[in-house]
């Protein structure tokens, strides 16, 4: 058990490309922090820097207190789940988990009775005499798991666990690891893509852009409170609507010709905006002033998506299916003012 | 495309096939038939098909005693000879490359495209070609007439380099990554992970080089004198020419099919575990 702490951690490339670009936050003893932004944002760089298979540029990485930049990844006391599980495909599964015990001069016995915990708790106790090849891609990954499991590191590290798998057997194995996480109350560290992965699995968020951090905080507050445009459209789904207009007066904004209410705080009159609304958070309300001209409608089955213009900009509103008329071309709505996020039209950060 | 099936179309192939199958069988037939006669039923240019009485005879001779004339060597220690040599190439090239390839493509050390380079363009230079330096370096360090001094020249592989760095390139990088967590040094590596995903590489290779050493015919010729060190191509060619006596073609045959055997062994012997490996492998 330990907690990990980064302090201005910077990758460059030989070829002077910047991967990560100064990132410092503190994960606390048993917490669960993912690390989520599109490809290309640094977040696995991030990830296999602390593991120690990549360089750190510059910058402090801690566990447990100890200054861990030049050390091993072996002796960093850190477990990994890689994203093609990277069994070893010429090994049984029994000795895919007690390979890194073996090397660690483990006494067998213990080895035996490790693994055999370890099966347990992920139901893989009939598959340890087959090879990886004779396993489905949700047991390899449960494996996978087991590797890490059975070397009781004080970090794990998981790089994009669950990408391989199909849709029903991701949100299956997501509860498995929340709930190993939950057991076993290991420090873990994960990186995804997937928004929904991250809502679900932390209890800290990080936010990254282009070797950056946007946003640090719990699923709730990175949700409710995105810090920026970014933030806002990459987590949840549908993204947030994203509307141009500017400040009309103290508590109201004028998106191309309509007039929506909210905290306007202390912006300037004229000052240009984006106007951030959730989809589901837009209420129907007919006959109102305010209406969005439907294009076309998507069921989801729980509920219904009308895309459309508001004030001749883009606009998706979510509602439950018996609310409105499928073939509606027109819908009055109520944007409570709470629900409205303000964001500089400049620099895409939160007014 | 779906044929009907007529007499013509069903039997066709197997004719076709039977008729490469007797071509390529017939010589080495002929080869077997007249080790088992006499010279005198050889000599006289009637060799029946079928094989002689003198099976037993002629093999325990070229075996044990060997010829009468030419080379006194029994063809025993020639098969010994030819079967050091041949493993001695196929275990060293194995050896030199899979380390070699081991290098390039897991160490990061200056120069290694230069070093790359020059591994890729020995290919341009095979023993033949650099015969006179290789000569005169193995003579000069005494390697004449010995076991290393037929070996060593031969097992620098650019081939077995190539085809390992080809292989090791497709190994996942996860799986050096896992091993690095896993506490395995870059040895344990390429003994637990690297060693038995090649398998399949190894075995191809083993089968090409064996024949490729057992063959060799050049280099022996050149390197030994003794008729102890000969190997079996070279007894063979040395049975077959002869100054003044008459050629003892029913021992110079036992032998050629006695060559045969092991190259043939090695095919058989590694050909399962080539297929297992390819029917097995995955990374």
């Amino acid at each position: 058990m330990a907690d990990v702490t980064l302090k201005d951690i910077r990758k460059v490339y030989p070829g002077g490309f910047e991967a990560v670009k100064g990132i410092g936050f503190a994960i606390p003893d048993g917490g669960f922090c993912v690390l989520v932004g599109p490809s290309g944002c640094g977040k696995s760089t991030l990830l296999r820097m602390i593991a120690g298979l990549e360089r750190i540029s510059s910058g402090e990485c801690r566990i447990n207190g100890r200054l861990v930049n030049d050390v091993e990844p072996a002796d960093r006391d850190i477990a990994m789940v890689f994203q093609n599980y990277a069994l070893y495909p010429h090994m049984s599964v029994y000795d895919n988990m007690a390979y890194g015990l073996r090397n660690r001069k483990t006494p067998e016995d213990e080895i035996r009775r490790r693994v055999a915990d370890a099966a347990k708790i992920l139901a893989i106790e009939p598959l340890l005499e087959r090879r990886p090849r004779a396993l489905s891609g949700g047991q390899r990954q449960r494996v996978a798991m087991g590797r890490a499991i059975v070397r009781k590191p004080q970090v794990f590290l998981f790089d994009e666990p669950l990408s391989n798998l199909d849709a029903k057997l991701r949100v299956h194995m997501r509860v498995e690891i929340k709930k190993l996480h939950k057991s076993l109350g290991v420090t873990s560290i994960y990186v995804t893509h997937d928004q929904v992965e991250a809502m679900t699995l932390a209890d800290m968020i990080v936010v990254m852009n282009a070797g950056r951090i946007e946003q640090i905080g719990t699923p709730l507050e990175v949700y409710a409170r995105p810090e920026s445009t970014f933030v806002a459209t990459f987590i949840g789904s549908p993204a947030m609507n994203l509307l141009k207009g500017s400040v009309a007066d103290a508590g109201t904004v004028a998106v191309g010709g309509t007039r929506i209410s909210c905290e306007t705080g202390n912006a300037a009159t004229g000052t240009e905006v984006l106007v951030g609304i959730r989809p589901d958070e837009v209420a129907l309300k007919p006959g109102a002033p305010l209406t969005v001209d439907v294009t076309f409608a998507e069921e989801l089955g729980p509920s219904r998506l009308y895309h459309g213009t508001l004030g001749g900009q883009d606009m998706v509103i979510q509602v439950v299916p018996h609310a409105a008329d499928p073939a509606a071309t027109r819908l009055g709505i109520d944007i409570p003012a709470r629900a409205v996020h303000l964001f500089d039209a400049a620099s895409g950060r939160r007014l | 495309m779906v044929e009907k099936e007529t007499a013509f179309s069903k039997y066709m192939p197997h004719v076709v096939l039977l008729l490469g199958v007797l071509i390529i069988f017939l010589p080495v037939w002929l080869a077997f038939v007249a080790s088992t006669w006499d010279p005198a039923t050889i000599s006289n240019g009637k060799l029946p098909l079928t094989p002689g009485p003198y099976f037993i005879e002629n093999y325990k001779r070229i075996l044990f005693s060997g010829t009468s004339s030419s080379t006194r060597e029994p063809v025993w220690s020639m098969l010994g000879n030819s079967f050091i040599m041949a493993i001695g190439v196929a275990v060293g090239k194995i050896i030199i490359s899979i380390l070699s390839a081991f290098a390039l493509v897991y160490y990061k050390f200056p120069l290694r495209r230069t070093v790359f380079w020059f591994i890729f363009i020995t290919l341009m230079l095979p023993v033949e070609v650099r015969i006179f330096p290789t000569y005169k370096i193995v003579a000069d360090l005494g390697m004449l007439d010995t076991y290393h001094g037929l070996i060593i020249p031969l097992i620098a592989s650019a081939t077995g380099t190539l085809l390992f760095r080809q292989f090791f390139m497709t190994v996942p990088d996860e799986l050096l990554e896992a091993s690095k967590i896993d506490a395995a040094g870059p040895f344990r590596f390429f003994k637990d992970t690297l060693v038995p995903l090649s398998m399949t590489t190894i075995a191809a290779l083993f089968v090409i080089q064996f024949i490729y050493g057992w063959n060799q015919y050049l280099w022996p010729l050149l390197i030994t004198t003794k008729d102890s060190m000969q190997t079996i191509v070279i007894g063979i060619r040395k049975m077959i020419v002869t100054q003044d006596a008459l050629t003892e073609w029913q021992l110079a045959m036992a032998t050629a099919v006695l060559a045969l055997l092991p190259p043939v062994a090695v095919v058989i012997g590694m050909q399962k575990l080539f297929v297992k490996g390819l029917v097995e492998t995955e990374k």
